[in-house]
């Protein structure tokens, strides 16, 4: 850093994170003087226009890379076409404890006066839940899965590099082109696809707008700026906002701005899980990097700094606000932008270069919350690259995480990209595989294994409400063996799989028609060709996952059935269920003798983790495969976020020894403290899932600091985590954090505010996650070797 | 195929030699050193540990017990040595794992099998399997086919040794290990004596022996106050060492506290004084000075 940066970095870490109604008034203003004017893909890029043409522009002290989503840093905005936060709601997220947006009186006027009473009733939301059948909303509201896409958009999407090559005004080019090529006597969709390339051509001259504005405000700032540095600064801006993102960046600075553009188009849009991402930022931006270095117009102290500026801007904009299970799943400002670094190219060689370093310092000497990274770790790639990211995950941010990028090409070749796209993909959210630039590949909502079994061991019934919410598989007490339990756990998945797919089917048809992405859609391959919407099967490849959370108990449940009623005959089953219900209140022993006395995941133990593959087998018959809507499939993902807490509290006791309402186990990691072999052993039971048959996992592996203190240490974990990409495994974590500071933090937390901890496929302010999770978390870093 | 006793296994070992390793605790030791960080490790037969923090006080083991060895007294669970038959059922049913038996009997293939799980972390690293103690070459028919076993498989050795055994039992396994982790404690046999049981003689004669035959050994220094580290021993250590036929590389071991805990297990009373604090950074790196000035090439 900087002074400049340490200044910039300093105000976009203190700023208040607040709700902005100003693009929520000027959607609402848009609809109430245009509604029925258009077709859903122009309204939609009629009203990007109208908010980008509208919306308070934002430049601040000493920047460089400009414009914000709201009217300043952290000011958030509300997308009340797809969610419109009813007064309760907007007082909740202003008064809660952790993740508070707060929200101004004039503010709430607005809200209270314009936005509520116009969006009441015409909401996406509220179409989804009126729509969903009834046996979709007992799962729903039992816990047994969640549904992403009732308050944020489908996102999760990566951009690759064509628009460092392509203005907008290329893109339109493509798109006109597109349009003189449509069939109208043949094509009976060509009518449709009119509409969406006209919305393409609206959004992109609204982004273009958007800069120009910048300019304009620029230059006025620079009319009356005293400082001349600042004045040439500002000057610069003005011009580089001219230049992109209508025409292709010719230099680092631009090609910055450029992507700015960029996200802040798509975000603004519309809501998209995962803000957006540039996906491998180090590739993309090298070519400038280097003909600015060599033509003297950059040194890499004044690159690094531009970097620096771009970087803190991810960090003013937290993720769009949640409320209730949404909020529970995912309560973190945190929006997962995160940015890949090495791997390997398009054409298979080191992806490795200078840039994937610099920004490894950078990620390191400004530790924000936002933007979050990742290395892509290929047998290609130097042990030098994966050590210098170690050297900045020794620092405890939980940051950088660890893909392996050749299993990463592998599983999305099996899901049928060609090797060329599977190259230029990665990961980007938590731990989500994609097609980068061309592929949606949308999450779709957590499942909830544990709660599944727990309903298999209730013949179909919920015990927390006594409820029938399962179909009727038999009393367990008459199970011989786990195949009786198998059976009856892959009815029920296969009960409630089916009620979630046949929920999304329909929320993506309510996408797909009444919430069109234009501008997003020029910036996926290949929307423009098809003339489809990005949320309609306009990209390349159409992929849903559904997230499986739990496996480390479901496994340890399981093989305490097998071991202790099914072999030893002790406890019977008719005890076990009893103890169960009670939540082991009399039988305290037997709780701590399940817990103890039983094979679990995570100890390379092939019982358990036979259980466990037995377990996964199952997920990927039921799961992959199946057709979405939209021409793709879905996948098995094996991530919690923070649902594995929320999935947790409506679970009851589980025979693990587990007490009703403990969080579940997160990822792929094995339930919390039951692993007592070490790495090493967590890493061979992880690794007899099939990891290629996933679009992601989440595994963490807790160190204490002075593991990493000395460079044999570090060299260590480097081949640790070599072995497991060996293996195929496909993510590793690390938090690095000792318990001591964290119990210090949870006792002093204003002296603690900036403590990033790993949570789970991103890091947090330990500070800004519930009670619950911290002491997960202290527990989690006890556990260690 | 013989067997053994051993008293525990540890994966990802990282301080026991080169690369990630798995290193095998044999049980059983000639020497008692009052420092000794695995107390466990020194008498050559099972031993019963009991962690009270675990304990929740319900009494299975005592119900279970056929020999009435068990009570239960003020201090939490107490145990009847004499009265003791050994049949484990006492381990088997605490639900908290509060009461553990240590050191048990395993055949060549057994632990073959779980030094083989870590292999492709072997492979990865240039790891391989350390075998500990107590004291390895203590159980010789043992420890000489375990150590074959691994050659015939491609994975690496290496024998952490006290150096304190007959001298035709270390001719008989030297050739079969890649490297030895040979301790050195003190150079004054009459204190060597006081402080571990047994004077050094023999141990300073199997180490010249090692190093002049050619095979790979590292010195082992543990710096414990007031026993090991007044600087005339490091003195002497490092005359030596610089004296053998081969350099050797001495690492320093510094004491640490952690093993207090494991005394109160199983039921040892520990002799160490209450000050005894470990070395901090400072003093290790006056004592590796020390040692450096002889020649000596140390790691701390």
């Amino acid at each position: 850093m900087n002074e400049r940066t340490r200044r910039l970095r300093q105000a976009s870490y203190q700023a208040e994170v607040t709700l902005s109604s100003e693009r929520a008034a000027l959607i609402t203003e848009f609809h109430r003087e245009n509604l029925g004017r258009w077709s859903p893909p122009m309204m939609r890029a009629k009203a990007l226009e109208y908010v980008l043409h509208r919306q308070s522009l934002y430049i601040g002290e000493g920047e460089l890379i400009v414009g914000e989503r709201g009217p300043r840093p952290k000011a958030t905005p509300t997308y009340p076409e797809v969610t419109c936060h009813s007064e309760e709601d907007l007082r909740i997220l202003d008064r809660r404890e952790k993740t508070p947006y707060r929200v101004s009186e004039e503010d709430m006027e607005v809200f209270r006066k314009e936005v509520i009473p116009f969006w009441r009733g015409r909401t996406l939301r509220e179409r989804i839940f009126q729509g969903v059948s009834e046996e979709w909303k007992a799962a729903y509201e039992a816990g047994v899965f969640t549904e992403f896409m009732e308050q944020r958009a489908p996102g999760h999407t990566t951009l690759d590099g064509k628009f460092y090559a392509k203005g907008l005004e290329d893109f339109k080019t493509q798109i006109t082109e597109r349009i003189d090529r449509l069939d109208f006597l043949h094509d009976p969709r060509a009518a449709a696809r009119l509409e969406e390339l006209r919305a393409m051509l609206v959004a992109c001259d609204a982004v273009i707008a958007f800069a120009e504005r910048h300019a304009d405000r620029a230059e006025e700032m620079a009319a009356t700026e005293e400082d001349a540095v600042r004045r040439d600064e500002l000057e610069r801006i003005a011009a580089v906002c001219r230049r992109v993102p209508r025409h292709a960046p010719r230099n680092l600075w631009e090609a910055l701005q450029m992507y700015w553009f960029m996200h802040l188009g798509t975000i603004i849009e519309l809501n998209g899980w995962d803000s957006m991402n540039p996906g491998h930022l180090d590739r993309h931006l090298a070519p400038f990097y280097r003909a600015d270095l060599e033509k003297g117009v950059l040194t890499r102290e004044s690159a690094r700094e531009l970097i620096e500026c771009f970087w803190i801007k991810f960090n003013n904009h937290p993720a769009p606000p949640k409320v209730g299970v949404t909020a529970q799943e995912s309560g973190t400002y945190n929006d997962f932008t995160n940015i890949n670094l090495g791997g390997v190219l398009p054409d298979g060689r080191d992806g490795v270069n200078e840039l994937s370093y610099l920004l490894l310092e950078v990620m390191d000497d400004l530790h924000l919350l936002q933007p979050q990274g990742n290395i892509q770790l290929s047998r290609k790639n130097d042990d030098r690259f994966l050590k210098a990211a170690l050297g900045v995950v020794r620092k405890g941010y939980g940051y950088p995480s660890v893909f392996n990028a050749d299993g990463v090409v592998e599983q999305l070749v099996r899901a049928g990209k060609s090797l060329q796209d599977a190259r230029e993909g990665g990961t980007s959210g938590c731990i989500e595989t994609g097609a980068f630039g061309k592929e949606a590949y949308i999450l779709t909502g957590y499942l909830n294994l544990p709660k599944i079994l727990e309903i298999a061991l209730n013949d179909g019934i919920d015990p927390r409400t006594g409820r029938q919410i399962g179909p009727a598989t038999g009393d367990p007490r008459e199970w011989e063996s786990l195949d009786d339990a198998m059976a009856a756990f892959t009815r029920q998945l296969r009960h409630f799989v089916d009620v979630k797919i046949e929920g999304n089917q329909f929320i993506e048809r309510l996408y797909a028609e009444n919430m069109p992405a234009p501008f997003l859609s020029v910036l996926i391959d290949d929307c423009i060709e098809k003339g489809r919407d990005y949320n309609d099967g306009g990209p390349r490849y159409n992929t849903s996952y559904i997230q499986c959370v739990g496996i480390g108990t479901i496994t340890d449940s399981l093989s305490a059935i097998e071991t202790h009623v099914f072999e030893k005959g002790e406890p019977s089953m008719d005890a076990l269920l009893d103890a169960l219900a009670t939540d082991f209140a009399e039988t305290e022993t037997l709780r701590l003798h399940l817990a103890n006395h039983t094979p679990r995941y995570g100890n390379d133990d092939e019982q358990a983790d036979g259980i466990m593959m037995r377990v996964f087998d199952t997920l990927v018959k039921t799961i992959d495969g199946r057709p979405n809507t939209k021409g793709g499939r879905y996948h098995v993902d094996m991530l919690p976020t923070t649902s594995h807490i929320y999935f947790g509290s409506v679970t009851g006791a589980t025979a693990d020894g587990r007490h009703k309402g403990a969080p579940l186990s997160e990822g792929i990691s094995p339930v919390q403290g039951a692993d007592r072999q070490g790495p090493t052993a967590v890493i061979r039971s992880a690794a007899r899932m099939d990891h290629l048959h996933t679009g992601g996992t989440l595994l963490n592996l807790k160190f204490m600091p002075s593991v990493l203190e000395d460079d044999e240490g570090l060299g260590k974990l480097a081949q640790l985590v070599r072995t497991y990409f060996r293996l195929d495994g496909h993510h590793v974590q690390f938090n690095v954090v000792g318990a001591e500071t964290l119990r210090e933090a949870q006792k002093h937390p204003e002296e603690h505010r900036d403590l990033i901890v790993r949570v789970a496929g991103y890091s947090d302010y330990f500070c800004d996650i519930g009670r619950e999770l911290q002491d997960e978390i202290i527990r989690r870093t006890e556990h260690e070797i | 195929m013989s067997s053994g006793t051993i008293f525990d296994i540890k994966r990802f070992a990282i301080h026991d030699g080169p690369g990630i390793r798995t290193t095998v605790f044999l049980k059983g030791c000639p020497l008692s050193c009052w420092w000794c960080h695995n107390p466990e490790s020194q008498a050559p037969g099972p031993e019963l540990s009991y962690n009270a923090a675990l304990c929740v006080g319900c009494g299975a083991c005592l119900l279970a017990c056929p020999s009435q060895a068990r009570s239960f007294g003020p201090e939490g669970m107490q145990w009847d040595r004499d009265a003791c038959v050994e049949c484990r059922r006492c381990e088997e049913v605490c639900p908290t794992q509060a009461v553990e038996w240590v050191g048990s009997k395993m055949g060549v293939d057994a632990l073959m099998q779980t030094i083989e799980r870590d292999v492709p972390f072997f492979d990865e690293s240039g790891g391989g399997v350390t075998f500990s103690g107590g004291e390895p070459l203590a159980q010789p028919a043992f420890l000489g086919e375990l150590l074959d076993e691994c050659r015939r498989r491609g994975i690496h050795t290496a024998v952490d040794t006290c150096g304190a055994v007959a001298p035709a039992v270390l001719r008989v396994i030297a050739p079969r290990a890649d490297l030895f982790l040979f301790d050195l404690k003190h150079m004054d046999t009459h204190r060597h004596r006081q402080l571990t049981g047994v004077g050094n003689e023999r141990i300073l004669e199997n180490l010249e022996w090692l190093v002049a035959e050619g095979h790979r050994v590292e010195i082992r220094v543990p710096v414990v106050p007031g026993a090991t580290d007044e600087v005339e021993n490091l003195d002497a250590i490092g005359a030596f060492v610089s004296s053998l036929p081969r350099p050797v590389k001495v690492t320093l071991l510094p004491f640490h506290e952690t093993a207090r805990e494991k005394y109160r297990r199983f039921g040892m009373d520990t002799v160490w004084p209450e000050d005894l604090h470990p070395p901090g950074p400072t003093r290790l790196e006056e004592l590796a000075a020390r040692l450096r000035g002889h020649g000596v090439q140390v790691a701390v």
